[in-house]
């Protein structure tokens, strides 16, 4: 890319008579490519994960930059054996800087140390690669004038930023991710690190056989985090996904991924949408506020069943009447995200540190076989049927047992798949609603991420749709409130049967009707 | 009639029953040669009989599986671990010993009278008992040579969840079974009727769907017919089948009687129908030019899951029978079944509460003596201790024998000096069933995990999951393996079986289920074996509608029987069915 030519160097001296010098500055545009790209990865994810980009790029950037002083000043206390402290140096670099990202992904898990690590590990590699240039520097003083060192030693670090820059959003998150962009340039650390043994074997007394082979083990390392990476995010699952995966988790009942888009942030459940940020409050006010107001709006005692993510109890929590918020989630990998993973746990407010919600992590229709009280608002927000595990959970015996767990004046929502892209599916749900001897009113509103999306209200008496919203809404006011009960040509009923366990027959209408659209 | 039993070769041994009782012992690979494990009916005494000790495990698994399994699994080098487990319940020892006629004393106050001693607590006994205690009549005992009631339709219980170790499932009745609905309405299984009158099922208690799929070249399908790669020429010969059962379904004799009926006693006797007992299942479909591959497997699942025997082996009228059955009318589907995730369990356990009051479990009938004494019939029952330890008598009036039939010429004394004719009519098959604890369920390529899981290459009839009708649908799990030895001669197969030890037979149901599952050795923590020596009546041609088994359900002396057997085929409907009739016969004859 950068064709150095001899002319450009043109000085006596041990290195120069080799023609070496020219590729040492090769060296440094390396080393300010990866410096630079492993303060992006840090900035990156501390976004991602604690969102508010500016607070995080600013705080990644001045720590970053103020380690680079620490090394520089650090540097001034190194008086012998210049070379091999810079290969040491670069070899270290490659160790932390490559497995940045990695380690950071891990740290996810354990979000109190997310932080301490994140700003760890900017501190160390900054501190590093803040040695690094003043090292070279020294090697390269007896070499060229003082007034070419500085201007060639600054030139190659400042197009090494530029190149870090260019480099890293448009190819390099885009094609590799977060994880391999940082083991592949540790792995070019390491390289460089390598090379230099040879480079610099002038300038190094004694043998640098020990020096080549902590550069190779880091090497080694590097490579097997390559093949490990897809334990983190697999390469055919970031195809799959549209935007940065920037959380991934197999639990013992789906698997977890989050990404990030310039919109926000998504929830994938086996590689099902489950929200995006940036309309899921359309969603959630319709499927939390007609039973909400249907009910009298003066709800108590509210069950959730699914909503793992605590935004529809978020919706919950602005009736001041809740007593009290059951949340029965299969998954606790799911739920404990919601509550520490900073930009979820924003997002639902914080909902699950309210002292009012209970969760509860247990299969819902085994929780309903031995619930014992009274609920006066159940909200529903399983993933659509495209199980016979979850198309367990649209049965009439699922609807029956729920019944039993009201009280007289209840009302229930229920997330009920698109009624345009999976129609049969949709009314198969409000007709098991009805077998099962609920009250049904179908309504469905627009969710931009989603498409059309369908709901059900369903009470034990006959009823009519709520026409008032609650005040303060984003979305739904009381025009919007009654609009959603509108129906339409295109999502009309269709003839379907009744949902049972012993027919499973909405898995099948599921899956014959969305898999015309994969 | 010589006996089919090959008592003059077997010894009366004299092992200590205590040693091989459920759960006395735990064995793992490494006590292979554990006497105590191995072929319980004759462990101690050397004999001609005990081959197993020279088997290669080629040979082992080729006689289960077949010469290619066998080949493909022995081609690893070394020989594949085995978890944690033993061989439970069935008592070959004490059985065998009565059928021996080893002489059992009662001492003078050991004797009781009571009006009625049932003997046996399968599913016959047990409804004979609820029959009279319904009819008001309490003064009776129950003997059942296990420690638990149950038969075959017994089950266990781990942490997780429970589990069969037999009969697993029964279709929802009609309305015209009334006793059996009855049954089920009295258990809370019922939502009320239909405007037909037909009994409604809860929804929770029948069996969840998906039901059933097949493994066939690495991959499953769902259902039992193989669609796939079926040709035009399959599907058309798979309708004329099922038109053949329609028109048997709309079948009505001149008395507006089914065909096939349950139960059975109220299907026609009409010559047309009855003469289907004279073929073989076999050679019906021959007749009728059903010669599809796909067709021909399914009428042999079919009859190996319902009766332990093969297509060529069953009667026609018995593999008709169940297709035609359980099929209100012509074009519906068969109906749905009932089941739990201990499969009978539940109901066998249910008719046991009842009745618990008056059962002696671990107490076989040593001898049934008719006496007369003043001019009165009566019975005296001899009964014995499972330890053999204990002995008690019961001058009863009457008895209900409701055990399987080939029992009474060993303990009814008259049958013992003079077997009737009849006695020998009746065959059993022997079965293996395993259950199989998982610590994770296994990865599935095609079709997901089912209630039935079946394998299309495999002589066993595949797995039933106990956690499917419970709705755990993760993680760990039982699964309940079947495999009926269809041998020609069921003296053979129960040799077979009987001569294996736990280390054997679990090598067998592993490579079995390795076929589908290679990594299933990796995922079962444990694995139990029951070796069924006498599991199902086999419905042979000329059996099933014969004279024989129609004269052995009649009463003798003060002998009431009651067994499914005595219908020629192994159901829960039968079983019920007769413990009713002989009851009836007993409380009848009192008013």
């Amino acid at each position: 890319m950068f064709v150095l030519h001899d002319a450009f160097f043109p000085v006596p001296c041990s290195l120069t008579k080799m023609n070496r010098t020219p590729i040492i500055f090769l060296n440094v545009l390396v080393i300010a490519t990866c410096g630079l790209v492993y303060e992006l990865l840090a900035g990156t994810l501390a976004s991602y994960v604690l969102g508010d980009s500016v607070t995080q790029f600013s705080l990644i950037i001045g720590i970053y930059l103020s380690a680079l002083g620490i090394g520089a000043w650090l540097s001034g206390f190194i008086d012998t054996g210049l070379a091999r402290r810079f290969i040491e140096v670069e070899i270290a670099v490659a160790l932390l800087g490559g497995f940045s990202a990695p380690l950071l992904f891990l740290s996810f898990a354990r979000l109190s140390y997310f932080q301490v690590v994140l700003y760890a590990i900017v501190l160390g590699v900054g501190t590093l690669v803040g040695l690094e240039l003043p090292l070279l520097m020294r090697l390269l003083k007896d070499t060229l004038a003082f007034k070419d060192l500085v201007s060639r030693v600054l030139t190659f670090d400042y197009i090494g930023a530029l190149v870090a820059s260019l480099l890293f959003p448009l190819f390099l998150v885009p094609k590799l991710g977060l994880v391999r962009t940082s083991l592949a340039f540790g792995l070019l650390n390491a390289a460089v690190g390598l090379w230099a043994t040879w480079l610099l074997a002038p300038l190094m007394k004694g043998k640098v056989t020990g020096l080549r082979l902590r550069a190779v083990a880091v090497m080694v390392l590097l490579v097997m985090g390559f093949i490990k990476a897809d334990s983190l995010t697999k390469l055919a699952e970031e195809d799959l996904f549209a935007d940065e995966i920037i959380y991934t988790k197999t639990t013992a009942y789906q698997r977890i991924v989050i990404t990030r888009s310039r919109a926000g942030f998504q929830l994938f459940l086996n590689g099902h949408l489950q929200f995006s940020s940036a309309d899921e409050y359309r969603y959630h006010e319709a499927l939390v506020h007609p039973a909400m107001m249907a009910a009298g709006g003066k709800p108590h005692r509210v069950l959730v069943l699914g909503g793992g993510d605590g935004l529809a109890v978020r919706e919950i929590l602005r009736y001041p009447t809740v007593e009290s918020v059951t949340l029965v989630d299969l998954d606790p990998a799911m739920t404990k995200l919601s509550a520490a993973f900073p930009p979820l746990a924003e997002l639902n407010k914080h909902s699950f540190a309210d002292p009012r919600v209970q969760v509860i992590n247990q299969d819902a229709m085994i929780w309903l076989e031995n619930a014992v009280a009274p609920f006066d608002i159940a909200i529903i927000d399983f993933p659509d049927p495209n199980t016979f595990a979850l198309g367990k959970l649209y049965t009439t015996r699922f609807y029956k047992l729920l019944k039993a767990r009201l009280t007289p004046e209840a009302a229930l929502a229920i997330q009920s798949t698109s009624p345009l892209f999976a129609r049969q599916s949709y009314w198969c749900i409000m007709k098991t609603l009805e077998a099962a001897g609920f009250a049904v009113r179908p309504y469905q509103t627009a969710v931009p991420s989603f498409g059309v999306w369908g709901f059900a209200l369903a009470r034990l008496q006959d009823f009519a749709p709520p026409t008032v919203a609650p005040s303060g809404l984003r979305f739904l006011d009381d025009r919007a409130m009654q609009g959603l009960f509108a129906s339409s040509t295109d999502t009309s009923p269709v003839p379907v049967e009744v949902n049972r366990l012993d027919n499973q027959a909405l898995v099948r209408y599921y899956e014959s009707e969305w898999k015309r659209y994969e | 009639m010589p006996s089919k039993e090959p008592s003059s070769q077997l010894k009366p041994t004299t092992v200590d029953l205590n040693k091989i009782s459920p759960g006395a012992k735990e064995s793992s690979p490494s006590k292979l040669e554990n006497p105590l494990l191995d072929s319980p009916p004759l462990p101690i005494s050397p004999s001609p009989l005990l081959p197993s000790a020279s088997l290669t495990r080629r040979e082992l698994l080729a006689a289960f599986l077949g010469l290619p399994v066998a080949l493909a699994a022995c081609s690893a080098t070394k020989t594949p671990s085995l978890p944690q487990g033993e061989i439970v319940g069935a008592s070959n020892d004490t059985g065998h010993r009565l059928r021996d006629g080893q002489h059992v004393e009662v001492a003078a106050d050991h004797w009781q009278r009571v009006k009625v001693v049932i003997v046996g607590g399968g599913v016959a006994g047990l409804a004979a008992a609820r029959k009279l205690l319904q009819a008001g009549v309490d003064d009776f005992v129950l003997l059942e040579l296990e420690r638990e009631a149950g038969g075959t339709a017994r089950s266990g219980t781990s942490p997780l969840v429970a589990y069969p170790w037999g009969a697993h499932y029964l279709p929802a009745p009609m309305k015209e079974n009334v006793a059996l609905v009855g049954l089920l309405e009295e258990m809370g299984l019922l939502e009320g009727k239909d405007q037909d009158g037909e009994p409604i099922v809860a929804e929770q208690f029948l069996c969840r769907d998906p039901e059933e799929r097949i493994f066939f070249k690495g991959r499953w399908y769902e259902g039992l017919y193989l669609r796939a790669g079926a040709t035009s020429d399959d599907l058309a010969q798979f309708d004329r089948f099922n038109n053949e059962v329609k028109k048997l379904v709309a079948w009505r004799d001149a008395k507006g009687r089914r065909a096939f009926a349950l139960p059975i006693a109220n299907s026609s006797d009409d010559a047309e129908i009855n003469q289907l007992d004279r073929l073989t299942m076999g050679e019906w479909l021959n007749r009728h030019s059903l010669t599809s591959p796909r067709l021909r497997w399914l009428v042999d699942y079919a009859c190996r899951d319902d009766y332990g025997m093969t297509v060529e082996q069953t009667s026609a009228w018995a593999g008709l029978f169940y297709f035609c059955s359980r099929v209100k009318k012509p074009g519906d589907d068969a109906e749905p079944l009932i089941t739990f995730p201990e499969g009978n369990g539940r109901l066998v356990n249910y008719l046991f509460d009842k009745a618990k009051a008056k059962a002696r479990l671990g107490f076989a009938a040593a001898e049934i003596i008719p006496i007369e004494t003043n001019g009165r019939a009566g019975v005296d029952v001899i009964a014995v201790s499972h330890d053999g330890e204990t002995s008690r008598g019961f001058h009863a009036e009457r008895v209900i024998f409701a055990a399987p039939h080939f029992l009474s010429r060993f303990v009814i004394r008259d049958y013992r000096d003079q077997p009737p004719a009849h006695v020998a009519e009746f065959e059993y098959g022997a079965w293996l069933v395993a259950n199989l604890f998982l610590r994770d369920r296994p990865k599935d390529k095609g079709f997901p995990l089912c209630w039935d899981n079946v394998f299309y290459d495999s002589d066993s009839l595949g797995y039933v999951v106990a956690t499917h009708q419970r709705g755990i649908d993760r993680g760990a799990t039982v699964f309940t393996y079947y495999y009926p030895l269809c041998d020609e001669d069921p003296k053979q197969a129960r040799q077979r079986l009987l001569d294996k030890d736990w280390a054997q037979l679990a090598d067998v149901v592993l490579t079995d289920m390795s076929r589908a599952h290679t990594e299933i050795r990796s995922l079962v923590e444990r694995l139990d074996v029951m070796r069924w020596g006498h599991a199902m009546i086999r419905p042979r041609p000329n059996f099933v509608r014969s004279a024989a088994r129609r004269e052995a359900a009649k009463a003798y002396r003060n002998i009431h029987f009651a067994h499914t057997d005595l219908s020629g085929v192994a159901l829960f409907e039968e079983a019920f069915y007769h413990g009713n009739r002989a009851a009836e016969e007993i409380v009848g004859g009192k008013q």
